[in-house]
């Protein structure tokens, strides 16, 4: 599992600069370098685009895991050059964005939009599988996500919209409820798709979402 | 007094429905006019909503509208603008205004349609909204609540008996009329022999089973929708019908051919009525019904 992202157009990393002329550039070590949007590589890349801007770039660092307890050991390590950059660049997703947000007291700049949590299909092609919806229905549905996997999110079968096992909003995507019939139909629990579905809890946890897991 | 289209539904005859498109805009001399000639020969009018997901004039007003000018409205409602709460209370105010029959659609997709960017809701699906109703009409709102005054609908909602895999699809209609849809509108169909067999199918449930029939009017129109639409089918032998009549007549062959289903579906009795959608064309449906030999067909 990893989080998904997509590096932002340089243009709004610059409008997002605006008034910011001194920039430390945080890398991630897991997810972002996986998916080489903010790894060693592109925190150098972003270096030279920075300066490339008229930006000074006061020091960089890749944290190996940006959203867990390490990143403020980390970034103590850099304290120095930390303080005398007028923000944070954040080439991790938003989790390490929010995580070095709140560390630093510096303003943060996400250099990343973060897409969704997903897997690697092929190098550089990622799939969503969960929107931590709250309440998991893949016992119902065959282990396919139809939260994520339809468009539309639908939880009692395929829309008129479904073509040849294709979604309607792109013939190169497929339909979940295809995919979640055929493997039921396979598995002869067909049953399980007859079975009306209730609309979905959008309050399992009202936001701000928090939890205590004893 | 008209018959109202649940009483047309339970009275045995060959029902005729069709759909009238609001306006991009609050010019509603069209669709008045469209209403104006459509109303009387008709047992049901049929107001999309937002159609493709292009934002229009809502679907209620122009059930409004046609209630106003003594028609009998349709509305069609999807899940892909609003949450159970604002269903609901579109439900109410329906209701409270003589609007009798909805149907029930999922909605199409966002970025089919002209606002790309904007969110689709679909916190219900055709299913439950189905289910919605028969709780209000219990007296009861969805979050269990009591209502100070209930609801009542003669509910339907859609099928694509062309689509591919079928089985899917069939699964779902099943759960519509388990979830108390009355009546069910197809998706176009142009292939009688296919929809006998989906008819011998759909028999064997309680619901009346209106067949769609989406005007053609060009060859190009139809391979087109062969080629985009989901689950329309249109053969090559009308194709070539059409690719053969003179110029400026194809519009005329396409409602000939459709008269010509009409009129094989009732003589047989395929199946309980049709449902007709003349997209943009709404002023040729009396042509189609006198070339289906079906004229002043509401008393
Ligand atoms: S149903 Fe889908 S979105 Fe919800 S928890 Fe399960 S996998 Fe995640
Ligand atoms: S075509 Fe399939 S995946 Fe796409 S919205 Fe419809 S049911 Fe969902």
């Amino acid at each position: 599992m990893k989080s998904i992202t997509r590096q932002k157009p340089l243009e709004e990393i610059e409008q997002q600069l605006e008034g910011l002329e001194r920039a430390y550039i945080i890398g991630c070590g897991t997810c972002t370098t996986m998916t080489k949007t903010g790894g060693r590589e592109e925190v150098l890349d972003m270096k030279e685009r920075l300066q490339g801007l008229g930006k000074m770039v006061t020091g960089w660092t890749v944290i190996p895991i940006a959203c867990d307890e390490m990143t403020e050991a980390s970034l103590k390590e850099n304290d120095g050059a930390i303080r005398s950059a007028d923000c944070l660049l954040v080439m991790s997703c938003a989790l390490g964005v929010q995580k070095a947000g709140s560390y630093s007291g510096k303003p943060v700049i996400p250099a990343l939009d973060t897409l969704f949590i997903g897997v690697e299909d092929k190098p550089g092609y990622f799939h969503e599988v969960c929107d931590q919806c709250g309440h998991c229905v893949l016992g119902y549905t065959a282990g396919i996500c139809p939260i994520t996997a339809c468009h539309k999110g639908l939880l009692n079968g395929p829309c008129g919209g479904t073509n040849n096992g294709k979604c309607e909003i792109d013939k190169e995507k497929d339909c979940a409820w295809t995919l979640i019939y055929q493997r039921l139909k396979a598995q002869d629990r067909l049953d399980l798709m007859r079975k009306y579905q209730p609309p979905k809890n959008s309050q399992v946890i009202p936001r701000p979402r928090l939890a205590r897991i004893l | 007094m008209a018959q109202s289209f649940k009483e047309a539904l339970n009275s045995g005859k060959f029902i005729i429905t069709s759909e009238i498109g609001p306006p991009k805009g609050t010019n509603l001399e069209k669709m008045r006019h469209h209403i104006d000639l459509l109303r009387d020969k008709v047992d049901g009018l049929n107001v999309t909503d937002h159609q493709s997901s292009v934002m229009r004039f809502p679907s209620i007003g122009g059930c409004l509208e046609i209630k106003e000018h003594g028609g009998e409205p349709i509305l069609q409602m999807t899940c892909r603008d609003r949450n159970q709460m604002a269903l609901q209370a579109e439900l109410l105010l329906a209701y409270t205004r003589g609007i009798r029959n909805v149907l029930c659609l999922t909605g199409d997709s966002i970025p089919i349609g002209d606002h790309k960017e904007a969110k689709g809701v679909f916190e219900l699906d055709s299913v439950q909204l189905l289910r919605t109703i028969r709780q209000m009409e219990s007296g009861k709102d969805l979050g269990g609540n009591a209502l100070d005054g209930a609801v009542e609908f003669c509910a339907g909602a859609i099928v694509t008996p062309e689509a591919n895999p079928i089985e899917p699809q069939l699964i779902k209609f099943e759960k519509k009329i388990e979830a108390g849809a009355e009546f069910i509108q197809t998706q176009a169909i142009y292939d009688l022999d296919n929809f006998r067999k989906f008819m011998e199918y759909a028999r064997k449930f309680p619901v009346k089973i209106l067949a769609g029939i989406v005007l053609l009017v060009s060859a190009r129109m139809a391979k087109y929708m062969n080629e985009n639409v989901p689950g329309i089918f249109v053969p090559q032998n009308l194709i070539a019908e059409l690719e053969a009549a003179p110029k400026g007549e194809a519009l005329n062959k396409g409602i000939e051919i459709a008269g010509r289903m009409i009129a094989a579906l009732k003589k047989d009795s395929i199946c309980d009525g049709v449902h007709l959608m003349a997209i943009g064309r709404e002023e040729v449906v009396p042509d189609i019904l006198a070339a289906a030999g079906i004229n002043g067909h509401k008393p």
